[in-house]
C-alpha cells in the first residue's frame, strides 16, 4: 500500500514535467500545426538561461521563472520571425527547418558555454519532504505539480477567456477569413510560437534542479513532449493534461511492476495500441480546417 | 566492411608509395620498418572532441596532450618529438575504427591513445590486432578481455571491488541494493559484486538497470525507500548519474544511513551534481584529485595552468596521463632506429612508475597495477580518501570467471 501512494505520487510528479514540456508544444504544434522539432532545444536553452541567471546574477530558480519566459519566447519570436513564418503552408518543410535550429541551437550552447553538464542548485525553501504515513512527497516535486497546474490554467484562460484567444482560435479555424475580418494572422502566429516557446524555457528552468543541465538534454524530451501531445488528441489542451498524467501513472506503475528498462518500452507499446484505435488521440478537438 | 577493409589497405600501400617517392623496395620492404623513417615519432590521439562522450574524452585529450607536450618540453624521447596526431572519432564507434585505421596505417603511429566507452574500445579492437599496433587505452572497465595490441591503463572489476566489498559491508551493512546503466559495463561489475557478496555473506535485495541517459529516478527512490537497503550500489554512468544524485539528494536520503558507493563518479560528476548532493556519498578508484603525492601535485597544477583553474583532473584523466609517460619511458629502453608497436608493447611490460596515484606497474596481460583507494566525497567537491589499499592490487581480468586467466600469452583457459 505504502509502494503504491509513493508510486502514484511519482507517477504525479513525472506527469507535471511531461505537462510542463508538452504545454508548450500542444500549443506550437496542436494549434498552429507546426511540427516544432526544436521544441527540446527551446527547454535546453530555459534550463540554461536558469544556470546563467544563477552563476552571473545570482538569481534563484524560482526568481529566475519570468525572465526565462521572456527570454526564450524572444528567441523563439525570432525565430518564427525569421524562418517558421515563411513554411506554415509548407509542413513539412518545417520539420527539417525546426531540426537544424534545434542542432543550431544546441551546438551553439556547446560552443559558446561548454558541452559538460552544468550545476544549478534549487531553491533552499523547497528542500526537504512532507510524509503523510508512509507518503514522502518532496517539497520541490509539489511546487511543480502545482506550477503545471497553473501553468494549465493560465493558458486555458488565455485561451478561451482573451481577446487574443478569440483571434488564434478564428485564425486556426479560417485564416482567410479572420484576416477578411481585420486580424493580424500573422502576428498572432508570432505571439503563439514566443508563447510556445516561452513554456518549454519554464519547463527548462523547471526540471534543472533535478536533472542533469546538457546541451543535448532536449532531444529525449521532445520525443515524451510528442507522445504526450499525439495520445492527448491535437489541438486539446485538456487533452494534453490527461494525457501527461495518463502516461506518468502507467510510467509509474510499469516502472515498479518491471523496472525502467521494459517500463519504457511497454508504454511506447501501448501508446501505438492507442494511436491504431484512437488515431486522434484521447480528445481530439471538433475543430473544422 | 570487408570492402572498406581492402579500401584502408590498398590506401596503406598506396601512400607509402607516395611517402617513399614511389620506389618498389619501400613497397616491398612491408609495415614493419616503416615506423622510425621519420625525425620524429608519430602519436595517435582518438578521443571525441564532439558528440555525447566528449564531455569526458575532451579531459582525457587534454590530459595526454598536456604529457605529450611535457616531454617534447623536456627535449623528447632520444632527441626525437612526439608528434601528436589528433583525429575527432565524434563519439561514434564506426567512427574510432575508421580513424584508427587511419592513424596506424596513413600516419604510421606507433601508438594510438584513445577511447573512454567499451564500445569505441571494441570498435577499435579489430584494426589494432590486424595491423599489430599498440592502443593505449585509460578508461577502467568491465575486463573479460586479453587483447596483446591494448594497453590497459584503468581499473578492472577486482581492483575496484576487492578491497570496497569487505568495507561497505563491515561498516554498513549486508543488503546491497544494485543500480545501474543497462550496458555490459554494470552487469559485469555486478555479476563480480555477486561473487564477494557469497563470500562475505551479503546479499542482493535488488538489481536494476536502466536506460542510458535515463533521468526521472523517482520510481527507484521509492523502492529504494520500501526495500531499506545498507547500501546502494551504482554504476550509473553520466548524466544518469548526475540525475539521481540530485533526486536521491531532493528525496532526503541520508547518506550516512543509505550510502551510495560508486564505481564511475569522479570530480566530473560531482562537479555537475553539486557539492552539496554529492557529500558523504562513497566512489571507489584508484585515484582522486586530492590525491597527497608530489607527482600529483605537479599533474593538478599543470593542468590548471593550461585548462583553468576550475577544471578537474580525475581517474581517467589521470590514466590518460601516466599512459603518455609509460610509453615514453618504454621508447626509452628502445633502439631509436628500431622501434615498433610490438617492441613498445615489450619493453613496457613490467616497467614500474611513480605516477599521481602512486607508483604503478605494467603487467605481462598489459593491465595496470594500481592503487585502489575508496573517497568519501565533501561538500567542496573534492574526496577525502577514507580507505586505501595496502598494497598494490593486480589486475585480474577474469576474476569473475573461475578457469580463465589473462596472461603475457594472451588468454589460458584451464
Amino acid at each position: 500500500m505504502d509502494v503504491v501512494l509513493n508510486q502514484a505520487f511519482a507517477g504525479l510528479s513525472m506527469a507535471s514535467i511531461l505537462l510542463i514540456i508538452a504545454l508548450g508544444l500542444a500549443i506550437i504544434y496542436g494549434t498552429m500545426g507546426v511540427i516544432n522539432l526544436a521544441h527540446g532545444e527551446f527547454v535546453m536553452l530555459g534550463a540554461y538561461t536558469t544556470w546563467a541567471l544563477q552563476n552571473h546574477a545570482g538569481l534563484g530558480v524560482v526568481t529566475a521563472l519570468p525572465l526565462v519566459f521572456v527570454a526564450v519566447a524572444a528567441v523563439g519570436w525570432i525565430i518564427e520571425k525569421v524562418i517558421v513564418q515563411r513554411l506554415y503552408t509548407r509542413p513539412l518543410d518545417t520539420i527539417l527547418a525546426t531540426w537544424g535550429i534545434g542542432i543550431i541551437l544546441q551546438q551553439a550552447v556547446r560552443l559558446g558555454v561548454g558541452a559538460e553538464s552544468r550545476f544549478v542548485r534549487g531553491p533552499q525553501w523547497l528542500s526537504g519532504n512532507i510524509e503523510i504515513g508512509a507518503l514522502v512527497m518532496s517539497n520541490y516535486r509539489i511546487f511543480v505539480i502545482s506550477f503545471s497546474l497553473a501553468i494549465l490554467v493560465v493558458t486555458w484562460l488565455l485561451m478561451t477567456r482573451t481577446e487574443f484567444g478569440m483571434k488564434l482560435r478564428a485564425v486556426i479555424q479560417n485564416r482567410g477569413i479572420s484576416e477578411c475580418y481585420g486580424i493580424e494572422a500573422k502576428k498572432v502566429y508570432s505571439v503563439t510560437f514566443a508563447y510556445g516557446a516561452g513554456l518549454a524555457g519554464i519547463a527548462g528552468a523547471l526540471i534543472t534542479p533535478l536533472f542533469s543541465t546538457i546541451p543535448t538534454m532536449g532531444t529525449g524530451l521532445v520525443v515524451d513532449a510528442f507522445l504526450v501531445v499525439i495520445v492527448g488528441g491535437l489541438g486539446s489542451l485538456m487533452g494534453t493534461a490527461a494525457a501527461a498524467l495518463l502516461i506518468g501513472e502507467v510510467t509509474a506503475i510499469f516502472s515498479i511492476v518491471i523496472n525502467d528498462t521494459l517500463g519504457r518500452i511497454a508504454v511506447l507499446a501501448g501508446i501505438i495500441l492507442l494511436i491504431r484505435f484512437r488515431p486522434r488521440g484521447l480528445f481530439p478537438s471538433d475543430i473544422r480546417r | 566492411m570487408k570492402r572498406r577493409e581492402f579500401l584502408g589497405q590498398a590506401g596503406a600501400v598506396g601512400t607509402m608509395g607516395l611517402a617513399s617517392g614511389l620506389s618498389v623496395p619501400a613497397l616491398l620492404s612491408g609495415v614493419g620498418r616503416a615506423y622510425a623513417a621519420a625525425d620524429d615519432i608519430p602519436v595517435g590521439l582518438l578521443f571525441s572532441l564532439t558528440g555525447a562522450v566528449a564531455v569526458v574524452e575532451h579531459t582525457l585529450h587534454d590530459a595526454a596532450l598536456m604529457a605529450i607536450e611535457e616531454i617534447n618540453a623536456a627535449g623528447g624521447v632520444h632527441g626525437k618529438q612526439l608528434r601528436a596526431i589528433i583525429e575527432d572519432p565524434a563519439s561514434d564507434p564506426a567512427t574510432y575504427a575508421d580513424r584508427a585505421r587511419r592513424l596506424m596505417i596513413r600516419d604510421k603511429c606507433v601508438s594510438v591513445f584513445g577511447s573512454y566507452t567499451s564500445a569505441s574500445r571494441q570498435a577499435v579492437l579489430p584494426v589494432t590486432e590486424q595491423r599489430d599496433n599498440l592502443y593505449w587505452y585509460p578508461t577502467l572497465y568491465e575486463g573479460r578481455e586479453c587483447s596483446r595490441n591494448v594497453m590497459y591503463g584503468g581499473a578492472v572489476p577486482n581492483q575496484q571491488q576487492d578491497i570496497l566489498l569487505p568495507w561497505l559491508v563491515e561498516n554498513f551493512g549486508k543488503k546491497i541494493y544494485m543500480i545501474g546503466n543497462n550496458y555490459v559495463y554494470p552487469k559485469e561489475e555486478n555479476n563480480y559484486c555477486r561473487i564477494l557478496l557469497n563470500d562475505l555473506g551479503g546479499e542482493v535485495v535488488h538489481e536494476e538497470y536502466v536506460p542510458m541517459g535515463h533521468s526521472d529516478f523517482s520510481s527507484v527512490i521509492n523502492r529504494i525507500r520500501a526495500e531499506k537497503p545498507d547500501v546502494i550500489f551504482s554504476t550509473l554512468v553520466g548524466d544518469s548519474d548526475v540525475a539521481f544524485a540530485r533526486q536521491y539528494r531532493a528525496a532526503e536520503l541520508d547518506p550516512e544511513k543509505m550510502p551510495v558507493c560508486s564505481l564511475t563518479r569522479s570530480e566530473i560528476e560531482v562537479k555537475a551534481i553539486g557539492g552539496d548532493a554529492a557529500a558523504g556519498h562513497f566512489s571507489s578508484a584508484p585515484y582522486f584529485m586530492s590525491n597527497d603525492t608530489p607527482e600529483n601535485q605537479k599533474f593538478v597544477e599543470n593542468y590548471k595552468a593550461r585548462y583553468g583553474a576550475d577544471s578537474v583532473t580525475h581517474f581517467v584523466s589521470e590514466a590518460a596521463y601516466f599512459q603518455v609517460y609509460q610509453f615514453k619511458a618504454a621508447l626509452e629502453k628502445l633502439d631509436p632506429a628500431n622501434i615498433s608497436p610490438t617492441e613498445i608493447r615489450d619493453a613496457a611490460v613490467g616497467m614500474s612508475m611513480l605516477a599521481p596515484q602512486g607508483e604503478i606497474l605494467i603487467d605481462p596481460n598489459l593491465h595496470t597495477h594500481l592503487w585502489p583507494k575508496v573517497g568519501q566525497w565533501q561538500s567542496d567537491g573534492q574526496a577525502k580518501v577514507i580507505l586505501q589499499s595496502e598494497e598494490r592490487i593486480t589486475p585480474k581480468p577474469y576474476a569473475a570467471y573461475p578457469g580463465q586467466q589473462c596472461t603475457g600469452d594472451g588468454l589460458v583457459k584451464s
